[in-house]
């Protein structure tokens, strides 16, 4: 028989824990769900936009109440069925209205109440707080019938409360008992800017003043302040912070604080009673935001369904207030003090202003009025706890995304229109966005990306699709986290593996999922290739190569065209070629009808459209000419582009086509975290464009200089200028090092330029240039590495059968 | 339930087909893709994604789906419907393996 798991609290943290047990465990328990609101589960920070009628509650449901049923979940939902007791004895919860429900285990998930403040007359009809879908309601019912709106509260919530009943036509004034209105996540500055253009839309303001009552017979009729005055009011909205609902617990003697207290599994004092939400305090910290809320529920499921690895251990949040037309960001710690700096600009005119506090060179907090567009990347930064003194300077513009293709420019989501594309590679445009993440309930990068292709490609567009999430989601939407696991098979990162792999000397694919408990029996199509890579890279003389677990172009040695046919592009040897080559090409294309040949951008020539079978006899044939495999499909040396160097330009200094041809003769060959290309230039006028390339050479009358970590493609980087070298025999130490310094360290897909980004440009430094014994191991890594893999692919398929299976049909049938 | 008579045909051996790969089998009404996975269980779909045509046959493939070769969609073997959240079907035709001997028959399951 299944297991029993009650959840107290229909609510956004508690059904995410369900949903996020449901992907690892759907079988493991029995669940039963009671929750005081008579709805299904629904999205309670779009309740601002519902107020303001940018939405229906129709649009904010996340999961109705068909999702419980298609799941198996037992869902008792109403005012009647608010739990009431939890006997701890009998493992058992019961309802105000009777129904009891047995347990193995407990969630609760009683989210918070709002903080209603001690005065006579709080109690008075048309007295509200904004917390549920009845709260709206009735602010909804009260603007049809009155005017004159007060809210008690300039926080986040009182200010979206304001702006909604604004938007509904009433006359409103927020009263706040500070100067400055959201001033736990802005300074005086900030608050005033806020405040002016609040002002300027029409919303009153009342501060600093403190309540004291507030005053009616039948109906509410105003609110009195500690100086005597008074304001005249037919709705009043309390919005002045909220406390966690630990009643319940409470009562059935689950160890509470200010919230019921968990540890870092989200367990309470009683090991069968977990707790999620608002409802929490961990660490001594209780959240009010959803995105740690969704933290807390992937641990805890992680537990519930008996896991056991996963560990919470508190979130940095921030904020965004979502009102139409105001864009404010917040996070961290903004006040500073004697150890931390400050870099502020403030543009009053344009209603724009931004201060970031640095401690240890490092963001501590951030507060930004008018432009934040920047806001993820700060906060990125800030989680990341990334040293920012190598771009002070630049800290302040913001992410530059200068070297962007893709989006002409764009990177502002909040001046789009709905129509505009934001994704080229997939042609989804904004509004596919906002509608999916709206309608769907989405509220990661990940999610956004399964759901609209969005950002899945090229990536290039991953900023403004951030964007978009935080601008609809508000605080409710999780950024990624730093350290990735390899893929959804698997909890560990890249590094963990690749540590894993050589300590324990494992040898095959099977091998290093079983021994880290992959998820899958046999992994999917984004970790089996990188694991392929790291045994690989550790083990070339042992290690096996696994076809099936490469992508379909590396497995047949051609790079598959939309059509199902491939392309097949020989090794032109630094861009030079001989008329025999030409002719050997131009023989081949007619023997086998090869319907298009183009030069490539890598100084080469392509045939594309060659059937799947005919590949071996096109290879055998180019093989007879004496040309190989370009590898143009592999995550591994692709071109090695040159210019024409001393040999003939009037302004050559070295013979920078012989070098490239032999960098190429020796690298070839090698499989790469992901694809690698070089360059060699005769002089700096650089017409091999090595300054976008991995490992780019530049020749200069007294040597050569090394640059590395360039990217053409969908993010131009230039290169870093790695050092400058005399001899032709350092150019090649220094690039057989550097490639097999990335060889071993970057994760799988990365190319060099991120990588770089990741571990500095200066660790790179140390370990190639300064330190001499560290490079010359690396070199002969790689030499050694190399005779293993400098076997043409295309000769072992023409000549000799291999993979023979690959091109012939099974069997044709009729 | 009514037995229908299904033509089977011999199209090769279970050793023919790549452990956790896949081999076609060409036929007048196209290309079938077979597949073979880790715990020797056989598959058939219509060797075309339905994204955008992509042959699947040329996929990666992982527990009982394939990850189309194009642009990563993926396809449960045993049905052909593509995982969620991409939606699709693809033709699905029954197979089984006997002594080692794989059959397959043209008509296609419900
Ligand atoms: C054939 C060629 C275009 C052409 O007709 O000129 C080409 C074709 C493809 N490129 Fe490229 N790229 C070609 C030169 C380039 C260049 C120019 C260069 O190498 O100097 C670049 C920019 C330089 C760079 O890489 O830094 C380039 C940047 C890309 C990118 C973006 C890489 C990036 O890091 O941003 C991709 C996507 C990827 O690799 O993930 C890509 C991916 C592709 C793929 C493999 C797309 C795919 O996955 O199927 C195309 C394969 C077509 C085929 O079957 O042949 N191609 N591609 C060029 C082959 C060069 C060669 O001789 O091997
Ligand atoms: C108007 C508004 C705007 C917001 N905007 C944002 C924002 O922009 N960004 C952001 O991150 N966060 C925002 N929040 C906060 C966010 O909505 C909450 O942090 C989140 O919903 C808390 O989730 P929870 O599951 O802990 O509690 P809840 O979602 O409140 O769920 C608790 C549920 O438990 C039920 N319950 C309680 N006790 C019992 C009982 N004994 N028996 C049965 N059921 C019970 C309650 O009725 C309730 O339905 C906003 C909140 C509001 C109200
Ligand atoms: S060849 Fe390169 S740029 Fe051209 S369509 Fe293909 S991937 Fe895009
Ligand atoms: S054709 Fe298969 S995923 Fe596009």
């Amino acid at each position: 028989m299944k297991e029993k798991l009650v959840l107290i609290g229909n609510g956004m943290a508690g059904v995410r824990t369900l949903e996020e047990l449901l992907k690892i465990a759907p079988d493991k328990y029995d669940i039963t769900v009671f929750g005081a609101e008579p709805y299904g589960n629904y999205n309670r920070i779009l309740l601002s936009p519902v107020l303001a009628g940018e939405k229906t509650i129709d649009q904010i449901m996340l999961n109705d109440k068909q999702w419980y049923a298609d799941n198996g979940i037992t869902l008792y939902c109403g005012k009647e069925k608010e739990v009431v007791q939890i006997d701890r004895r009998k493992r058992k919860v019961i309802t105000s209205d009777g129904t009891t429900a047995e347990y193995d285990f407990l969630l609760l998930a009683t989210g918070s109440n709002p903080f209603i403040v001690p005065v006579p007359g709080n109690d008075l009809p048309g007295v509200v707080t904004f917390r549920d879908i009845r709260d709206v309601d009735l602010m909804l019912e009260a603007s049809k019938q009155h005017q004159h709106a007060v809210v008690i509260g300039g926080g986040l919530l009182g200010l979206e409360a304001a702006n909604g009943l604004m938007r509904q036509g009433m006359s409103v004034t927020v009263v706040h008992i500070q100067d400055t209105l959201m001033e736990r996540q802005l300074d005086k500055a900030a608050g005033e800017l806020l405040r002016k253009s609040l002002e300027e839309r029409g919303m009153h303001f009342y501060m600093p003043a403190q309540t004291t009552a507030i005053i009616g017979e039948d109906r509410v009729r105003g609110v009195r302040f500690k100086d005597g005055s008074e304001l005249y009011a037919d709705l009043v909205v309390m919005a002045v912070g909220i406390r966690p609902n630990i009643e319940l617990a409470k009562k059935s003697g689950i160890h509470c604080e200010r919230g019921i207290v968990a540890n870092d599994t989200l367990q309470t004092y009683d090991p069968r009673v977990y707790a999620v939400g608002e409802c929490v305090q961990h660490r001594g910290q209780a959240y009010g935001l959803v995105a740690p809320l969704f933290e807390q529920a992937k641990v805890c499921a992680n537990h519930l369904a008996h896991l056991g690895y996963a560990r919470y251990q508190g979130s940095m949040t921030s904020t965004k207030l979502k009102v139409t037309g105001i864009d404010l960001f917040s996070a961290g710690d903004f006040t500073g003090d004697e150890t931390t700096e400050e870099i502020v600009i403030k543009d009053a005119a344009r209603g724009m202003y931004k201060k970031i506090v640095l401690k240890d060179n490092r963001i501590h907090g951030a507060v930004m009025y008018g432009d934040t567009v920047d806001g993820a990347w700060y906060f990125q930064l800030m989680r990341d706890g990334t040293d920012v003194s190598a771009f002070r300077d630049h800290l302040m513009f913001g992410e530059s995304h200068l070297g962007d293709a893709g989006h002409g420019g764009q990177n502002k989501a909040a001046s789009m229109s709905d129509s505009m594309e934001v994704c080229g590679c997939n042609g989804v445009c904004k509004g596919a966005i906002v509608k999916a993440i709206t309608d769907k309930g989405l509220f990661t990068l990940d999610e956004v990306r399964t759901h609209t292709k969005a950002s899945s490609s090229c990536g290039s567009c991953t900023g403004l699709v951030e964007q978009i999430m935080s601008s609809v989601l508000g605080g409710g939407y999780s950024a990624a986290p730093k350290e990735k696991p390899v893929c959804k098979c698997t909890d560990h990162t890249h590094d963990e593996v690749r540590k894993v792999i050589r300590q324990q000397h494992l040898l095959s694919i099977p091998d290093v999922m079983h021994y880290l408990e992959w998820r899958t029996p046999n992994g999917c199509h984004s970790c089996r290739p990188a694991l392929n890579y790291y045994l690989l890279c550790a083990w070339p003389a042992e290690y096996k190569d696994d076809a099936q677990s490469r992508f379909i172009n590396e497995r047949v040695h051609a790079n598959i065209q939309k059509d199902g046919t491939y392309s097949v592009v020989p090794r032109m040897w630094g861009g030079v070629t001989t008329p025999d080559e030409l002719r050997t090409i131009a023989d081949v294309a007619d023997k086998y009808k090869i319907p298009t040949v183009k030069v490539t951008g890598g100084q080469r020539i392509d045939l594309l459209g060659v059937k799947k079978e005919d590949l071996p006899d096109v290879w055998r044939d180019l093989n007879k000419g004496g040309m190989v495999s370009g590898h143009a499909y592999a995550k591994g040396l692709r071109t090695v582009k040159t210019c024409v160097g001393k040999e003939w330009c009037r302004f050559g200094t070295q013979d920078s086509t012989a070098m490239g041809i032999q960098l190429e003769k020796r690298t070839w060959g090698s499989w790469m975290p992901h694809k690698f290309k070089m360059a060699v230039s005769g002089c700096p006028r650089n017409c091999a464009e090595a300054t976008i390339k991995d490992f780019g050479i530049v020749a200069v009358e007294s040597g050569w200089e090394l640059h590395v970590g360039g990217n053409g493609g969908v993010k131009v980087r230039a290169t870093d200028l790695l050092c400058k070298v005399t001899t032709d025999a350092e150019v090649e130490e220094y690039c057989y090092a550097f490639i097999q310094l990335y060889r071993e360290e970057a994760y799988y897909l990365d190319r060099t330029a991120p990588w770089i980004e990741r571990v500095g440009l200066e660790y790179v430094k140390q370990r190639i240039v300064e330190d001499a014994e560290g490079r010359k191991a690396l070199c002969e890594r790689f030499v050694e590495s190399q005779k293993y893999a400098q076997i043409d692919p295309w000769e072992e398929r023409a000549s000799h059968d291999v993979e023979r299976h690959e091109f012939v049909p099974l069997k044709l049938v009729g | 339930m009514i037995e229908t008579m299904t033509d089977w045909i011999e199209i090769g051996t279970l050793e023919d087909i790549p452990r956790l790969g896949s081999r076609v089998v060409r036929t007048t009404q196209g290309d079938i893709a077979i597949f073979r996975t880790a715990e020797d269980e056989v598959f058939a779909l219509n060797d075309s994604c339905p994204h955008k045509g992509g042959p699947l046959s040329q996929g990666i493939v992982h527990g009982k789906r394939v990850t189309c070769p194009l642009h990563n969609w993926v396809l449960e073997l045993s049905s052909g419907t593509a995982v969620a959240p991409d939606q699709g079907h693809t033709a699905c035709f029954p197979v089984k393996v006997e002594d080692g001997m794989v059959r397959l028959s043209l008509q296609p399951q419900a």
